[in-house]
């Protein structure tokens, strides 16, 4: 049943595109307006960060859970007249495919530049941990096993993985709560984090259970914003203001067999990373080990653990050890979501794990460093409480997206010339 | 035509569009777990689809099954999302593997359940009685009326056999 994918040639298109701008709103509970607006702040401030003009851009994407405001909209409070654009059903794991998808509708001749944006009121509007909201509709099918039996959120659709992987392997809560712990230390030495306060293991075990194995700092924030990004092929990106972060690879919606159903095959702790390495790394040319910056998405701790795993930064059963050695801390051997991630930053199903690996590559991350004469920030790579978070000469970064433990996606990124 | 019912106060309405739930749900109301099998490569499968997951053929007949399992993993709920449960917590998210057709047609796979432990009298199972179970508990299928000729599954401990010595909980209660 397996479908060998030939991603080691050329054509895959290796180094050929580049993601030249990056753009974000505040992350906030209660951003007081509408995603309407958040979506247009963002895509605007990342066609200004590229050093583009609105003028430059044809092509529109977004992903929703229908909570969001459409490219039409958006493109057109912009002045943007657009040759492309495509709205679609998703949530964590649509990122990296769509960046995938724009460099396919470029590469086609359908548009030059695409700007992917994902606003969201995620705390004021649509809460993702759910309200509750369409509960008083009635339970028909397969709803009866899920709404039925008390079991709606992520958090209780993924628990049984995660507790799985404690039993096959002897995780700890104490391995996995590092996660939290990295991830504050890092959003610390992030002055747009939503949360900013270091956290310890005992803070994680000691705050109240949400879904057994999942404490409430095991679960990321919730928050309102508009991210975005701008990709365009590699030869304009040398008109841009900054280093292009190169696209070497990208892997979108990958699947473990029965991905809709993924707890009836295979041991339930392997997730799609499992399958979406093969396409990843042979696409990309290059392995974990020569990967410096990782953006492993923490929709909870569990998650980071389970694909960094899966993706063979360690071996299989040992993310434990990996998630509390500090190999994932700043001034370790592989920071992982430098940020803070949706654990600490801000929720954007993803977005901001890219922006932080594309300013990570620019050698530019919006810390506190003081900005020299050129612009840039004199980074001091002193990684204490409040100072920097730019990882000292990174050339390649990877970002794991999660959609479910079914499914997700994945993209390798270089640092352009 | 459609199963109407009610379950902690959601209403329940499974059209007869809606066929193979329909059909499980129906043979649920007579109390017997039956699945899906499919006509051509004869693999049971779980949940109820329009066709196999294994061979693709579209075809396929609805065999019993003994009902009885081992919990192959779980969450337990302390934070409920839903109305209807808050006044339930601690619940319990089963995934029961049932006896059947287990490491087939791979190593690791199987037909694996999701359900709530409840007590004999089809209530959410109290706090003590969540205590108990664990990864490799032996439980049972019990089916609670929800409607007329409608019934779900909720799962049981299973007094009847044997129970491992110490299943195997989360490390902190």
């Amino acid at each position: 049943m397996t479908q060998e994918l030939n991603a080691s040639s050329a054509k895959y298109l290796r180094g050929k595109y580049a993601i030249v701008g990056v753009g974000e709103t505040a992350y906030t509970r209660g951003s007081g307006c509408t995603t309407r607006t958040l979506g247009t702040r963002a895509v605007r401030a990342a066609i200004d960060d590229a050093g583009l003009t609105t003028d430059d851009v044809d092509g529109m994407m977004s992903y929703s859970y229908n909570d969001s405001t459409p490219s039409p909209t958006i493109a057109g409070d912009l002045g943007i007249r657009l040759n492309f654009h495509m709205d679609v059903y998703g949530g964590g794991s649509s990122i990296e495919a769509l960046v995938g998808i724009a460099m396919g509708v470029i590469e086609a001749g359908m548009c030059n530049t695409v700007v992917i944006y994902r606003a969201m009121n995620g705390f004021s509007q649509v809460r993702i941990g759910g309200t509750g909201r369409g509960g008083r509709s009635a339970l028909s099918g397969s709803g009866l096993f899920t709404r039925g039996g008390g079991l709606s959120s992520a958090g209780q659709m993924f628990c049984q993985s995660f507790m799985r992987h404690m039993y096959d392997y002897g995780t700890t809560p104490e391995q996995v709560a590092n996660v939290k712990v990295i991830h504050s230390e890092h959003a610390a030495n992030n002055p747009k984090a939503y949360y900013k306060q270091r956290t310890t293991v005992e803070d994680v075990l000691s705050s109240r259970m949400i879904v057994k194995p999942l404490h409430l700092l095991d679960c990321c924030v919730e928050t309102d914003n508009g991210t975005a990004i701008v990709v365009t092929r590699v030869d304009r990106a040398k008109d841009c203001r900054h280093t292009p972060a190169v696209i070497q690879s990208v892997v979108g919606r990958c699947m473990k067999p029965r991905g809709d159903t993924h707890y009836q095959a295979g041991p339930i702790s392997t997730v799609a990373g499992h399958y979406a390495k093969n396409i990843l790394w042979p696409n990309a040319g290059v392995g974990p080990e020569d990967i410096q910056v990782t953006g492993s998405y923490d929709a909870f701790t569990f998650t980071t653990l389970l694909q960094l795993e899966d993706y063979g930064f360690c071996k299989k059963g040992e993310g434990g050890d990996y998630v509390s050695s500090g190999v994932m801390r700043l001034g370790g051997k592989r920071p992982n979501n430098t940020s803070g991630g949706h654990l600490c930053e801000g929720y954007t199903h993803g977005v901001n794990m890219v922006i932080e690996n594309v300013r990570q590559l620019r050698h530019d991350v919006d810390d506190s460093c003081p900005v020299g004469p050129d612009g840039k920030r004199q980074h001091t790579f002193d990684y204490h409480e409040g100072g920097c978070r730019q990882v000292k000469g990174v050339e390649l970064t990877a970002n794991l997206g999660w959609g479910t433990p079914g499914i997700g996606s994945a993209m390798v990124m270089a640092r352009g010339g | 035509m459609a199963l109407e019912g009610e379950y902690l106060g959601m209403p329940v309405h499974i059209d007869k569009t809606n066929r193979e739930y329909f059909d499980f749900f129906s043979y649920c109301g007579k109390r017997e777990l039956r699945l899906q099998q499919c006509e051509s490569c004869h693999l049971k499968r779980f949940p109820p689809t329009t066709a196999c997951p294994f061979c693709a053929h579209p075809e396929s007949t609805w065999e019993r099954l003994s009902g009885c399992g081992a919990v192959y993993s779980y969450g337990e709920v302390h934070h409920a999302i839903q109305p209807a449960f808050r006044a339930h917590t601690p619940y319990l998210l089963l995934l029961v593997e049932l006896d059947e057709q287990r490491n087939v047609p791979e190593e690791f796979d199987g037909l694996r359940v999701q359900g709530n432990l409840a007590t004999a009298d089809g209530e959410l199972a109290p706090p003590d009685l969540v205590r108990q179970v664990g990864i490799g508990s032996r439980v049972k299928v019990l089916f609670k009326t929800i409607g007329t000729d409608l019934a779900i599954p909720l799962w049981v401990v299973d007094d009847e056999v044997e129970q491992p010595d110490n299943p195997w909980r989360y490390p902190i209660e």
